[in-house]
């Protein structure tokens, strides 16, 4: 008996080397996800269920209440409303932007280096150094934006500080930023469509808008599939140029879910319901995210 | 069925050295024209110069009895089948055969008929509703040649079709090619560096090296009488055996090395030059046998044996290189044996070693051109 156990269990010891050396491997990513996204990720599901006292520590449980707080709240309706919005103006303009852009510069032209650079600059400047530039470019007074209205007699627009146009400014500097990535995604996405395609449509006599549409979108198909993810999912999460540029304001009209998190947790020293918008805003995403797999993946053509 | 004529064409990509240098041919009506030469030699560009993918640099193309140099892909009424097929992925293979017709607006009772048909004579009926990536190599083939037959062009234009296709298949979809530019009569001008394929496909073929033509013919023609050494090594498998010789007056020969040396006859006086090029195909170097004489036996030592069914390839060390001999049989011939050898006269070409050109044809080619006569 005893021999056989011994047996069956270095078997056991034996058929697990594979598992083991792949947790080997594993390691160094398991604990550095363990750090910094796990921990942080299951502290906030915690979290969401307690009254904090003023260091984070949980101090009274409350099950749902932080929840239903939430959802009762104006104010956070309000920035559900703004951020869906915000989504809503930046994802669709920035991707057609950089389409544009990607298409243009994938040109065989003399020169055309040059402009793809340029295109995907946007890509190399910090959010909060751009967040800076467009500050100035949204002034009053002293901003071009005014600026050229005045030139052509039109009258002048509060960028930043009317409610009406707040978010528009904010999703316009955002739509400038996010241009670079997307463009030289979508742009590594035309260069390997085989270019025997379009001589072969060529030869049969298609238009442009043609190819355009039964070759060249089909054939980005996969990498239209990612940008638009990572960009949906950008946009849920934006945050710098909010900070910079409008701190939520004017009258919460820019209070994107990210700095309402931000606000509730570190000004406002309220981790309980920060925590529960988080876990909201997380549960948003996975929806919105599996949403477009189930239904946008369809379209999707792998080679 | 339209002809389509090459006058003085030149490419140049740098507008200093051309690729492509004057090029004049005229390729018939309904004929397998033929494109052959090493990779690099400019006979894809010289095709997609005559779809129109290319910018023609200098010179006039004609198709039909119209000029075309300026005329888009579209308008000069052709078809091409890619190197790598360039089929559709995200099309089945029944949208990617009716692209084309699409385009050009056809209407659907037409596209169905022609689709069908064309499906039907590829054999690929039953596969129209697959996607390119479940198809074989060869089925992915046959699609790209329907997409290029399916619009009735008159002239149809392929670059290396076959070349990333395993032996057996290409062997196979030579013939079948070949049938269907028969049965449909359309002008096919087709590109590939594989010799064997121009052999056996052409009506005519074209030797090209470093972008321009070495010889324009009928396969037999340029495989008898190569108009130099480059199309005498190119053409032919295994190809002539090539190398210099001294002509000597003394002893009215040419001396290929010290053991070895060709009596050349009293009329052929004038090929004993200072430096000559010699060739022979591998299949006229003879065995000797009792019956030869004994000056005229060239004892060699074999390099190298390859048995290939019924056929022995076996080679032995000439000049820099190494000649080839090619026997029909199983000769049992070991590394190292030394073989009499016969090499008559009459088998030999002759290349001036400065012009490249060829002085003197083999006239001893009788033992393998058969008529129709000897059928009972």
């Amino acid at each position: 008996m005893m021999v056989s156990q011994t047996k069956a269990k270095k078997s056991v010891w034996k058929r697990s080397l594979d598992a083991r050396t792949a947790l080997l491997y594993l390691l160094p990513s398991i604990l550095l996800f363990s750090v910094f996204v796990f921990y942080p990720m299951f502290r906030t599901i915690y979290l969401s269920f307690f009254l904090t006292d003023q260091n984070g520590n949980a101090a009274l449980f409350v099950g749902l209440e932080n929840y239903t707080y939430l959802l009762e709240s104006v104010a956070f309706r309000n920035s559900i409303k703004a951020t869906f919005l915000f989504v809503l103006y930046t994802v669709p303009t920035g991707i057609i932007i950089a389409l544009i852009l990607a298409l243009l510069a994938n040109e065989k032209l003399k020169g055309i280096g040059f402009f793809r650079t340029i295109y995907s600059s946007t890509m190399g400047i910090s959010v909060a150094a751009s967040s800076v530039i467009w500050l100035f470019l949204f002034h009053p007074s002293i901003g071009m934006f005014n600026k050229l209205l005045n030139i052509f007699n039109l009258p002048q627009v509060e960028w930043l500080l009317d409610p009406t146009w707040a978010l528009l400014s904010v999703s316009l500097s955002t739509i400038w930023l996010n241009t670079g990535f997307s463009f030289l995604i979508l742009l590594g996405g035309l260069q390997n469509i085989d270019e025997h395609l379009y001589e072969s449509a060529r030869i049969d006599g298609a238009s442009y808008w043609y190819r355009l549409r039964r070759i060249t979108i089909p054939m980005l198909s996969p990498t239209l599939f990612f940008i638009v993810t990572i960009s949906l999912i950008n946009a849920f999460q934006t945050f710098g140029q909010i900070d910079i540029l409008t701190k939520g304001g004017p009258s919460q009209s820019t209070n994107l879910i990210v700095y309402s998190i931000y606000k509730e947790a570190f000004v406002n020293y309220q981790f309980g319901t920060a925590s529960a918008q988080a876990v909201f805003l997380f549960i948003c995403i996975l929806i919105v995210t599996i949403l477009q797999f189930k239904l946008g993946e369809r379209k999707v053509h792998y080679q | 069925m339209k002809k389509v004529e090459l006058i003085d064409i030149s490419k140049s990509y740098d507008k200093q050295s051309n690729v492509i240098s004057n090029i004049n041919v005229t390729i018939e009506p309904g004929e397998f024209f033929v494109l052959v030469g090493p990779s690099g030699c400019g006979k894809s560009t010289m095709l997609r110069m005559i779809a129109g993918l290319e910018e023609i640099t200098d010179g006039v193309l004609k198709i039909g009895e119209k000029e075309v140099n300026d005329l888009p892909p579209s308008k000069r009424d052709l078809s091409m089948v890619f190197q790598n097929y360039a089929l559709y992925p995200h099309l089945t293979v029944k949208e990617n055969i009716q692209f084309g017709l699409h385009v050009k607006k056809i209407p659907k009772k037409d596209r169905m008929i022609r689709t069908s048909d064309v499906a039907e004579m590829l054999g690929l009926t039953d596969y129209l509703k697959r996607k390119p990536r479940e198809l074989s190599g060869g089925q992915r083939q046959r699609v790209a040649l329907a997409r290029a037959i399916v619009n009735e062009a008159p002239i149809c234009l392929m670059d290396e079709p076959l070349s990333n296709l395993d032996a057996k298949l290409r062997a196979h979809m030579r013939s079948e090619i070949r049938q269907i530019q028969r049965r449909l009569g359309i002008t096919m001008i087709y590109v590939t560096h594989d010799q064997i394929e121009a052999m056996t496909m052409g009506d005519r073929i074209m030797i090209l090296h470093e972008g321009s033509i070495q010889q324009i013919g009928n396969p037999i023609d340029v495989y008898n009488n190569p108009a130099n050494p480059f199309v005498a090594t190119f053409i032919g498998s295994p190809p002539m055996n090539i190398t210099s010789g001294v002509g000597d007056k003394e002893s009215n020969a040419i001396r290929l090395n010290d053991s070895i040396s060709i009596p050349v006859p009293f009329e052929d006086e004038r090929y004993l030059m200072e430096k000559i090029i010699v060739g022979i195909r591998p299949e006229h170097i003879k065995a000797a046998t009792k019956e030869s004489k004994e000056a005229e036996k060239i004892l060699v030592e074999v390099v190298n044996v390859e048995i290939l069914g019924n056929e022995t390839v076996f080679s032995f060390l000439m000049g820099e290189g190494s000649w080839q001999v090619k026997w029909s049989g199983q000769w049992q011939i070991e590394v190292g044996d030394k073989i009499p050898l016969i090499m008559n006269y009459e088998s030999f070409c002759f290349f001036d070693s400065e012009k490249k050109e060829i002085i003197k044809k083999p006239s001893d080619v009788e033992n393998h051109v058969f008529g129709k006569e000897v059928f009972v």
